[in-house]
């Protein structure tokens, strides 16, 4: 994909990313008896890259395609490896997602009082894995963050998880590391197969891969472009994640504390999809039309197959943990359909679902904080008791269902409308999956907020302030972007044009 | 008449030497060990005095045979103390007991 | 901007703001905010009826007003939202927000003392914005948006005493029936985008016009697009929500299960009129004449109040679908109007009678004429019009859809059911009507305890009624409803009569004009209608079509029925086409004539039966149920259809979605944990092959190292005597090996 330049230089990426890890290094200076110091000092440190995110916000140029915000520098020379951050309409959704999800998660993350210290440092840690997933425009820095992130989740989950935490993280780290090796192997191939445009060496740098000009004869196979698109595409379907790959995802899920169930449903998730439109497509375009069929109907599978195992649910986190494997799949159909609408609606949905996603796991999380439990048949008629609360959850669950007026419409429609025109068929089966998710997200509304109190919960208490703060702010902007989604679509779709532009029809 | 010559010298040395060495090897009390020692250096100074008179001119080898007297003189201070801290720590002399560093 | 469009754009938000304000302060206000909903929608009526005024001066149904704005735009796709006001617009406006407001008033009493007062009056607020939205929207897409958004309302205001587990269950019952309509509404509306490129109704209409969606297609996509009015307005198989949906209060049922939400589904069918092919107009026209008299049976036996009155709503949707089917837009649209009226009364009053017995069964009130007798006198007025009794509002806007169906029936004899069947529903109706009042208002009170407590309610009740009686009464005189609505004919592109639009202006005979100038506003009145204008009936792919009509057949229906304002005639059409036109003129006449008398005898005899039946009780209806007890089951369990879906839709989803989840769980995180479990397998004969092969080599090798080590140990005393011994040992070696060998 030649026409990706540079167009604007700035170390702000650079202080975004680092600043956590600085956070997580005071913390771990701190002795370990002082929890509020660990609290603050970590919540003072994500703001730093959540302010800065509001400014990437304000000052972000929509008009260009072109790489913004970018700092490139030597790392490794000997490897023609380079330190080389920037962000596009692609990425730049992304950061702000993570740096915003992060900051509330701290909030949510305040009631934790197992090893506060060893906690704090590993979520500041894996802020600066995601982002710097999120903003590396080098290969090998790309990979490195990707494996930096894995391990804080690892201990998140494995540490302070829930009772079957260490299968759950076992299981976790496993997958995603069976899909960093195929990602580790294409890397490697696409090194020595890509010629650096300025030195003529190998490179790693992703501009240059995206250009064909700079791959070698044999990378130019189609045989071989089809096999690494698979081994990229595997590696990056295991976090989307994308059927049959997505076992994993309800277990490390449910097992995980509420932050980081936010993280990963909110985060994680989208570095699959993101992966994809950052690496497989523009890299190999002509094996990512080769594979648009079967990724449609992979995509429509994750809608039907997740929203109706998502009914069968009896626990509450699962049942968010199953829709997030159907919504996934309306990004996986958007991808697959290679037209503006569908790109913007599978972008536009990676962020929303990231919102949506988060405010529902927020919401169980306060619940579960109260009962220690997520049975949905053992609550019923909590509007009555916490009709604060209540409104809150129903209005992240109306967006999850695709309401309009909430985000989640905005992208779920642009997806239908880009589909459609391509695969009718698959598209009408995915459309099944508006009434399957109206269904289970029905049911699960009458059964905890509806009908009569159950006595056992006459004293619970109402949402608290901090609570409503973590989960608030994503609550309007659900709803911002529902009744206004062009804040966000303006930033993304210069970028998704200009790519589509080069995947040959 | 046989003369007393250089012969006669040495092969008192010599006598002097092993019966030292003997001392030292086959000894266990610390203290008897010491006068092996001093037996085998007067075994030197003897030697150094016989060569002196019979084998070149001057005196070097009567002064270093006084060095040794006076070497010894200090090294039987310096042992004999350190034999009695010893003595004093493990209440023996015996040195086949002082084996604490082995253990 | 149009000062037209930004009333409209003040009585849309005003709704809004007062959802906003009371759902956040509500609690906080005087009077727990009720005034702020009813001040809100006074000021929304008011502003209806200057937009209604406008429109009423203008006498002309072609006038159209549109204004649109970006809300998304990519690259080549963009997505509009507009405003669109035309008179069924205009009509729909003050429909809404009358009623509205007068549920508003009504509610201020009847719901007086609810813990959520002010979250009610929020919601409603919140319901009359979406549905205003719908009415005024110019674009599929935001039709589609302020649909999803009415059935949330809906779904806020069933569940309103959501403590009831019925009430639980309605409010989801609804939701998810309604999706499913939703799925197919969503669908028709990708596939008309897909084709067409624009969501923008006239585009639409141009496009569908010159053939870029045709044959079955278009049939398809139509019938797709009706599937989202099944939903909503109720119409079999998707009707089962609407008799659950009485779960809310009262006054809510009247606003949006009976006047305005559920007659959406007929306002879009109306609106989308020219997108239906012939078959796709034919299917509508089946479904809804079934639905008008499968569920006016059901009313016959319902003994709950407002289940009845909920049946008859279906019915009565049943008779605005099939107007519109079999081409009767200007009857459907004016149904919609008149039944507004008096279904809305209807519920009013049925609430008012709640309010003071205390119950929804029909078996325990009687009597009631002597202690409500503002709600009985308005009651029956509603019940006259709805029975079609001349002069009240019903009979005109009923005689008209029988005229057309009879109409269709006259130029297609095959399709003659339609209107036997709305016949037979209008008799029903008049029946099972009166049988409502007699049973509630008139003979001996039946239970003398809630008798003795039943008052008439404030001013606040009565008030409601009384205005909607007088509607009810009169809102069908003076045929001022052609003024608003005309039926729209196929739809022509002119290139040549407006320059500015890229997809140029649309004339049919009722003059769709319009051009695509995005964020343009356009203000076009009729323009003669060029003369190829019927020839366009073929590009829609109809041979056998009766449904576009054409002008002199229009100016002929609207003449003889109440509409004295025939729209302005169109242009000259060829000879051909003027006989065919002169032809269906004079079907159309005698139909309607034929029709008149018709349902006037059908009424009658309805009236008649129910009297004899509840009233001078010469006919007795427990012998009538005893002759028939399989009819009357079939009839009381509302033809199964709750069990079957029960069974195939909530028994079977379950076992369904259960299967998948044990597939998931056993299957495929069986695949993923198996793989682990034989990955261990493995390891662990690798590891015993490490451990006892490759661990033995290198432990083998140690352990000589170590035995050696430990042997040379040995040599190792410590003991300076030995080290010494040593040496001089050495030392003797050495200087034997120095005499033996080097000096031999």
């Amino acid at each position: 994909m030649p026409g990706l330049e540079i167009v604007s230089r700035s170390s702000l990426l650079t202080w975004m990313a680092f600043v956590p890890l600085i956070g997580a290094a005071a913390i771990i200076a701190l002795p370990r008896a002082s929890r509020g110091a660990h609290r603050w000092v970590a919540l003072t440190t994500a703001a730093v890259p959540l302010l800065l995110a509001i400014q990437l916000f304000l000052t972000f140029d929509r008009a260009t395609p072109g790489i913004q915000f970018s700092t490139q520098a030597e790392w490794i020379k000997s490897f023609n490896i380079q330190y080389f951050v920037g962000v596009d309409g692609i990425s730049v959704t992304m950061v702000l997602l993570t740096a915003l999800l992060s900051f509330l998660c701290i909030i949510a993350s305040w009631g934790i009082e197992k090893a506060t210290k060893g906690y704090f440092a590993l979520f500041l840690l894996l802020e600066t894995g995601m982002l710097g997933v999120f903003i590396s425009l080098d290969f090998f820095l790309f990979y490195v963050f990707w494996e930096v992130m894995l391990l804080p989740m690892y201990f998140l989950i494995g540490i302070w998880g829930g009772p079957r935490r260490e299968y759950a993280a076992i299981k976790f780290f496993l997958y995603t590391l069976f899909g960093s090796v195929l990602m580790l192997l294409a890397l490697i191939a696409l090194y020595f197969n890509v010629k650096d445009p300025v030195t003529g060496g190998h490179t790693f740098n992703m501009l240059a891969m995206m250009n064909q000009a700079n791959h070698s004869a044999w990378l130019l196979n189609s045989g071989v472009r089809h096999i690494l698109f698979l081994g990229l595409f595997v590696g990056f379907a295991i976090k989307v994640p994308i059927f049959p790959f997505h076992t994993w995802l309800p277990d490390a899920h449910v097992e995980a504390p509420t932050a980081v169930s936010v993280i990963l449903a909110g985060v994680l998730l989208k570095m699959g999809t993101y992966g994809i439109f950052r690496v497989c497509y523009p890299m190999l375009p002509d094996a990512a039309r080769w594979f648009s069929v079967p990724l449609a109907i992979l995509g429509a599978i994750n809608i039907v197959y997740g929203a109706c195992v998502a009914m069968a649910q009896t626990d509450m986190k699962k049942l968010v943990a199953y829709s997030s494997v159907s919504h996934m799949g309306y990004v996986c159909l958007g991808m697959a359909v290679f037209n503006e609408a569908g790109f913007t609606g599978a972008m536009m949905q990676m962020f929303n679902h990231g919102c949506i996603t988060a405010m529902l796991f927020l919401m169980v999380g306060v619940i579960y904080d109260r009962t220690h439990h997520r049975e949905i048949s053992g609550f019923g008629g909590l509007m009555m008791k916490m009709p604060r609360y209540s409104s809150l959850f129903s209005l992240a669950l109306f967006a999850a269902l695709g309401l309009p007026g909430l985000s989640g419409f905005v992208g779920e429609a642009l997806v239908f409308v880009g589909a459609f025109r391509v695969y009718q068929t698959v598209t009408i089966i995915s459309g099944l999956g508006i009434i399957i998710g109206a269904a289970y997200v029905l049911w699960m509304l009458q059964r905890v907020f509806l009908g009569p109190l159950n006595p056992k919960y006459e004293k619970l208490p109402d949402i608290s302030l901090r609570e409503m703060l973590s989960a608030v702010p994503i609550a309007v902007i659900v709803v911002l972007l529902g009744v206004y989604p062009p804040p966000i679509i303006d930033m993304i779709k210069v970028s998704l044009v200009n790519l589509l532009r080069h995947i040959p029809a | 008449m046989l003369e007393i010559g250089l012969r006669h010298y040495l092969t008192l040395a010599a006598l002097l030497l092993s019966a030292g060495v003997f001392t030292v090897i086959s000894r266990r009390n610390a203290v008897v060990i010491l006068m092996g020692v001093e037996l085998i250096l007067n075994a030197a100074a003897l030697s150094f005095v016989a060569f002196s008179r019979y084998v070149t001119t001057g005196i070097v080898g009567q002064l270093v045979a006084v060095f040794v007297v006076v070497v010894a003189a200090a090294e039987a201070a310096v042992a004999l103390a350190i034999v009695l801290a010893i003595f004093r720590n493990f209440q023996t002399v015996h040195v086949n007991q002082v084996d604490r560093l082995r253990k | 901007m149009d000062p037209i469009i930004s009333t409209a754009l003040v009585i849309l938000l005003l709704p809004l703001l007062s959802f906003v304000v009371l759902f956040f302060f509500g609690e906080r206000l005087p009077r727990r905010g009720d005034w702020v909903g009813v001040g809100a929608l006074g000021v929304c009526l008011l502003l209806a009826l200057v937009i209604f005024g406008h429109f009423w001066g203008r006498h002309d149904p072609t006038y159209r007003i549109e204004q649109g704005w970006t809300w998304l735009s990519i690259d080549r796709l963009h997505i509009d939202a507009g405003i669109l006001i035309d008179g069924m617009t205009a009509v729909m406006l003050v429909v809404v927000t009358l009623v509205s407001f007068l549920v508003h008033v009504f509610s201020t009493s009847y719901m007086h003392g609810d813990r959520r007062y002010s979250r009610y009056f929020a919601f409603l607020g919140w319901f009359t914005f979406s549905m205003l939205g719908i009415v005024l929207s110019n674009s599929l897409f935001f039709l589609y948006v302020f649909w999803e958004l009415v059935g949330l309302a809906s779904y806020l205001l069933i569940g309103f005493w959501f403590h009831k587990p019925s009430a639980a269950a309605a409010n989801k019952k609804a939701f998810l029936t309604n999706r499913v309509g939703d799925f197919g509404f969503w669908l028709g509306i990708l596939f008309f985008f897909t084709a067409v490129g624009s969501f923008r109704y006239l585009d639409l209409f141009t496009g569908v016009a010159s053939g870029m969606l045709a044959g079955k297609t278009l049939t398809i996509a139509g019938v797709l697009l009706f599937m989202g009015c099944v939903g909503k307005s109720a119409q079999v198989p998707l009707h089962v929500w609407l008799p659950d949906a009485m779960e809310g209060p009262t006054p809510v049922s009247a606003l949006i299960h009976a006047a305005t939400m559920v007659a959406a589904g007929v306002y879009m069918t109306a609106r989308l009129f020219p997108l239906f092919s012939p078959t796709a107009l034919l299917v509508i026209a089946y479904v809804g004449a079934i639905t008008a008299f499968f569920a006016a049976t059901i009313a016959l036996v319902a003994t709950d109040i407002k289940k009845g009155l909920a049946y008859s709503t279906i019915s009565q949707l049943g008779y605005m679908v099939m107007a519109v089917g079999v081409g009767g837009v200007v009857s459907g649209m004016f149904h919609l109007t008149t039944h507004a009226a008096f279904k809305a009364l209807l519920f009013l009053g049925s609430g008012s009678v709640i309010h003071a017995v205390h119950t929804q069964e029909m078996p325990e009130m009687g009597g009631l004429r002597r202690k409500l007798p503002i709600t009985f006198i308005t009651f029956t007025l509603g019940t006259l019009a709805i029975a079609g009794v001349p002069p009240f509002a019903g009979f005109f806007s009923k005689d008209a859809i029988l005229g057309d169906a009879l109409a269709f029936a006259m130029e297609k004899p095959q399709h003659f059911l339609p209107f036997v069947l709305a016949l037979l529903a209008a008799a029903l109706t008049a029946f099972y009507m009166f049988r409502m009042v007699y049973l509630t208002f008139a003979g001996k009170p039946r239970d003398q305890h809630k008798y003795e407590h039943a008052h008439e309610g404030s001013w606040a009740i009565t008030g409601p009624l009384i205005v909607l009686a007088m509607l009810s009464v009169c809102a069908g005189w003076g045929g001022w409803f052609g003024r608003f609505v005309a039926k729209p004919g196929p739809v022509v592109i002119d290139h040549a009569a407006h320059s500015m639009g890229a997809m140029g202006g649309m004339h049919g005979m009722s003059g769709m004009g319009g051009t695509s100038g995005m964020g343009g506003m356009h203000e076009m009145p009729a323009s003669p209608s060029p003369a190829p204008a019927l020839a366009t009936d073929a590009t829609s792919g109809a041979p056998t079509s009766a449904a576009p009509a054409t002008g002199s057949e229009h100016a002929g229906h609207e003449g003889h029925t109440m509409m004295g304002e025939a729209a302005p005639a169109a242009g000259a059409a060829t000879a051909d086409a003027a006989e065919h036109a002169a032809h269906a003129a004079h079907i159309r006449h005698t139909a309607h004539r034929r029709a008149m008398l018709l349902s006037l005898l059908v009424a009658g005899t309805g009236i008649l039966l129910s009297t004899l039946t509840y009233l001078r009780r010469s006919i007795s209806s427990a012998g009538a149920q005893a002759a028939l007890p399989r009819v009357y089951q079939l009839l009381n369990r509302k033809y199964y259809f709750d069990e079957f879906y029960g069974v195939v839709v909530g028994r079977g989803l379950f076992l369904w979605n259960a299967a998948l989840a044990a597939f998931d769980k056993h299957v495929i995180d069986g695949l993923v944990n198996g793989a682990g479990y034989a990955t261990r397998g493995i390891s662990w004969l690798f590891g015993m092959y490490d451990r006892y092969f490759v661990d033995g080599l290198v432990n083998g090798t140690g352990e000589l190292i170590r035995q050696f080590g430990s042997l040379a140990r040995q040599a190792q005393t410590g003991r300076i005597q030995t080290y010494f011994l040593g040496v001089i040992s050495g030392l003797v070696l050495l200087i034997i090996l120095y005499k033996a060998v080097l000096m031999p």
